[in-house]
């Protein structure tokens, strides 16, 4: 049974979105110019929209980082070569605003492979690891904290889920006559989240994992109303990390640093896993069990228990299609 | 060109013209406006923490009242179809206050939307063509083509109408009843689209209810004619614009049929959600509470009252005759509606979230004063529209002379698109006793 999920195939891609592949100790420095000039404040955005878009658009300063940032167009409308330029700026401000050098990259989805996720109930105990190695992965922020992994604690035999907690304590796990239920984006094939969204924010990539374009969203979260699986989280507050604690190899559609007012979730990691590499969920559970691959490969670990054991879905009546199986074993 | 400067001009002219009540109605107003906007400025620069949302109930408030605005935006509907269907004339003299209102209505709806988003300065990204709409996948989509469709229906006819009436001029069928029909079946596209934007999303059980849009339809049948009630009354009250009572009476028939329907259509939910046993956590928090968590209860409970009492008053002949009662009853039935298909019909819908999570909800401060803001913003721009509004009705406001002068002479009540004087005061006019006067109705001058 094949252990690694994929491999990348792109090691010699050169589209320049793709160039800081597959060399996370790479030195953050280089590839591209890196751009002078102030990041994007929400202020400053403000303020100009403020004086009336008008303002903005006739702005002597038709190429400051605010007005590329202001009208940059949605991701798949971006050339290559402004896909450089808009991923030099992002770093830009990152650095001006932590002081760390990230790498933004955009590693394409890898031809006929279709992720999933299985999740053996029998060996989850409960100790969360999986939702912390998940934050420190995507840089997501402690105050106030987001966590895109939910694991609740339920009674044995019942799938109660109001009679169930997510707030029980991780040191005292696996209590006795529970169970737990791990939750986090199910990158339904049928997605709702994605028929919602009025901009077009949000969408499925060709290996089934559902992405939020950050600075194409409004943020009306239609698309959390929308979810099934209480898999969306938005910034009420401009994110803040611990500079130490930001991990620096991004991808523009998953871990990069958000903003303020807009919506993520789950992305199995894209950047590490278009890249041949396992979710960092996946890599942190101490029980095993956790399961992830390719499931258009016939023998990869997924796939065999897709087939072979009795998986289930949860909410399967609502006909989302997740990419994310459950099953004792 | 230059006319119609002047004629703007002038509109404005007459807003900013006004006795004390007038000023003291405006200015009160202007400072709930200002209070709303200063909390919103906080919301803009700090995010969305400042208000009581989280990513458990992420809509709020907002929500809420946008809801409740796409019923009063039906006030348009009520008045169309008696005047322009039924062609009564009655109905026809105040028909350019049922589609000002829901001109009022359709921006305050997408002003609590704009309010409400993360990133308001991108609204742009739902332009088509510099944008990316999506549609026709997303209902939020839907909503913002027929809003921006209606609104822009409902500010023509008036506009048009209004315009013809200040030159003195006929108003040409060809330019305007069109436009009138298509509002009505675009009126009804627009509540619906509003309930399926709820019932579409499969993941909220509370919402997704085969009769919400119908249940949405009947509620708007309330609060239109409720607040048409209140508004026509301060006219007649206040203005020198004559207002038929038989009007009056066509909207409590409104009611008298729309508040016991609702009541039968909650009645018809109540019991799908509650009589088999099955799990229905959201009905259960809102109804009666859920893990000893039962924030919803009293608001809900005192929504039914209020629906029980004011479907009484709308049904007993002796309470519809008195003015004062019936004053009361539109502004409670109102309330009820705010509370039972505003907050009642969004906020539940989060709690618990789909996990199973209580997480309660209530607005706090910030969100309170952008709500009331919003509608103080509201109720600023309508007194200011009906204001110009009934000075032209009335022939107070016109061109004088020049090559528009009127072939028709100056009839003074010459009613847009009717042939009608509205506005004479026939001895012992059907103008209520000065007793039954409320201080809403004190409000304008
Ligand atoms: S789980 Fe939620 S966020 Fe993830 S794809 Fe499905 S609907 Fe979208
Ligand atoms: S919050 Fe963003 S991603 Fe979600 S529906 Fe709105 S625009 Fe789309």
């Amino acid at each position: 049974m094949s252990q690694r999920p994929v491999t990348c195939t792109k090691t010699d891609c050169t589209a320049p979105s793709c160039a800081p592949d597959c060399a996370p100790s790479a030195p953050a420095t280089g590839l591209v110019q890196l751009r002078r000039g102030g990041g994007t404040s929400r202020r400053s955005i403000l303020q100009a929209a403020a004086g009336g878009v008008a303002a903005a658009v006739a702005a002597p300063a038709c190429n400051t980082p605010e007005f590329e940032a202001y009208f940059q167009k949605h991701y798949k409308k971006l050339t290559d070569e402004e896909k450089v330029k808009v991923f030099a700026r992002l770093e830009e401000k990152t650095r001006q605003k932590t002081g760390v050098r990230v790498r933004i990259g955009d590693p394409p989805p890898i031809e006929g492979v279709h992720f999933a996720y299985a999740l053996n109930l029998s060996h989850c105990n409960g100790n969360r690891r999986c939702a912390e190695a998940c934050a420190r992965e995507n840089n997501l922020p402690d105050e106030p904290e987001m966590r895109y992994i939910r694991v609740l604690e339920l009674d044995n035999g019942s799938q109660h889920l109001e009679r169930g907690t997510v707030y029980y304590d991780r040191e005292k796990v696996p209590a006795p006559g529970k169970f737990y239920l791990p939750v986090q984006c199910h990158q339904c094939d049928n997605a709702p989240c994605v028929k919602a969204c009025p901009t077009g924010a949000t969408w499925k990539e060709n290996d089934g994992i559902v992405v939020v374009d950050y600075d194409w969203c409004i943020g009306c979260r239609y698309c959390q109303a929308a979810c099934p699986y209480h898999a969306r989280r938005f910034n009420w507050v401009e994110p803040k990390i611990e500079p130490s604690r930001i991990n620096p190899h991004q991808a523009y559609l998953s871990n990069r640093i958000r903003q303020m007012g807009v919506v993520e979730k789950c992305t199995f990691c894209l950047q590490r896993t278009r890249r041949g590499m396992y979710p960092a969920c996946y890599e942190v559970c101490p029980t095993g069990a956790r399961k992830f691959g390719d499931l258009s490969d016939p023998e990869s670990e997924v796939r065999q228990i897709v087939e072979n054991k009795r998986v289930w879905i949860l909410k399967e009546d609502l006909g989302t299609e997740p990419r994310f199986f459950y099953f004792y074993g | 060109m230059i006319r119609y400067v002047v004629y703007w001009a002038r509109m404005v002219a007459c807003v900013l013209k006004g006795g004390r009540l007038y000023y003291t109605w405006m200015g009160s107003l202007l400072v709930l406006i200002l209070l709303g906007a200063w909390s919103y400025s906080h919301d803009v620069v700090d995010g969305l923490i400042r208000t009581n949302m989280t990513d458990e109930v992420s809509w709020g408030i907002g929500i809420a009242n946008f809801v409740f605005c796409v019923g009063l935006a039906a006030s348009a509907l009520l008045l169309i179809v008696p005047a322009y269907v039924y062609k009564r004339h009655d109905a026809k003299e105040v028909v350019l206050f049922g589609e000002l209102l829901a001109v009022v209505a359709v921006v305050l709806c997408l002003l609590f939307i704009i309010t409400d988003i993360g990133r308001p300065e991108r609204l742009w990204h739902l332009f088509p063509g510099i944008g990316k709409l999506n549609w026709p996948s997303s209902m939020l989509a839907w909503d913002v083509v027929v809003y921006t469709g209606y609104l822009i229906i409902n500010l023509h006819i008036p506009g048009y109408l209004l315009y013809k009436q200040y030159l003195r001029q006929k108003p040409n069928p060809y330019f305007y009843l069109p436009f009138v029909f298509i509002s009505m079946f675009w009126a009804v596209t627009h509540y619906t689209v509003t309930g399926f934007l709820l019932s579409g999303l499969g993941g909220r059980p509370f919402w997704a209810s085969p009769i919400l849009a119908p249940r949405f339809l009947v509620s708007v049948g309330c609060t239109a004619p409720a607040v048409l009630l209140i508004i026509l009354t301060v006219v007649r009250r206040h203005t020198h614009f004559k207002v038929q009572e038989s009007v009056f009476d066509y909207l409590k028939k409104v009611l008298r049929f729309s508040a016991p329907l609702n009541l039968f259509l909650l009645g018809c939910e109540l019991f799908s959600q509650f009589y088999s046993g099955a799990r229905t956590p959201a009905a259960h928090y809102l109804w009666v509470g859920l893990n000893g968590k039962h924030g919803l209860n009293p608001l809900i409970w005192t929504a039914l009252a209020l629906n029980l009492a004011t479907t009484l008053v709308w049904i007993t002949p002796k309470f519809r005759k008195s003015h004062r009662v019936v004053i009361a009853a539109a502004a409670l039935t109102m309330l009820g509606i705010w509370l039972e298909k505003g907050v009642g019909l969004v906020i539940p819908a989060f709690i618990p979230t789909p996990l199973g999570e209580v997480v309660e909800y209530w607005p706090n401060l910030g969100e309170i004063l952008v709500s009331v803001g919003l509608a103080a913003l509201g109720a600023f721009v309508f007194t200011a529209i009906a204001k110009v509004t009934i000075a032209i009705q009335t022939g107070t406001l016109a061109v004088h002379g020049g090559e528009d002068s009127p072939r028709v002479p100056a009839a003074p009540g010459s009613v847009p698109g009717g042939d009608r004087a509205p506005v004479s005061f026939p001895p012992g006019s059907d103008r209520p006793p000065a007793s039954v006067r409320t201080p809403e109705s004190e409000g304008v001058a």
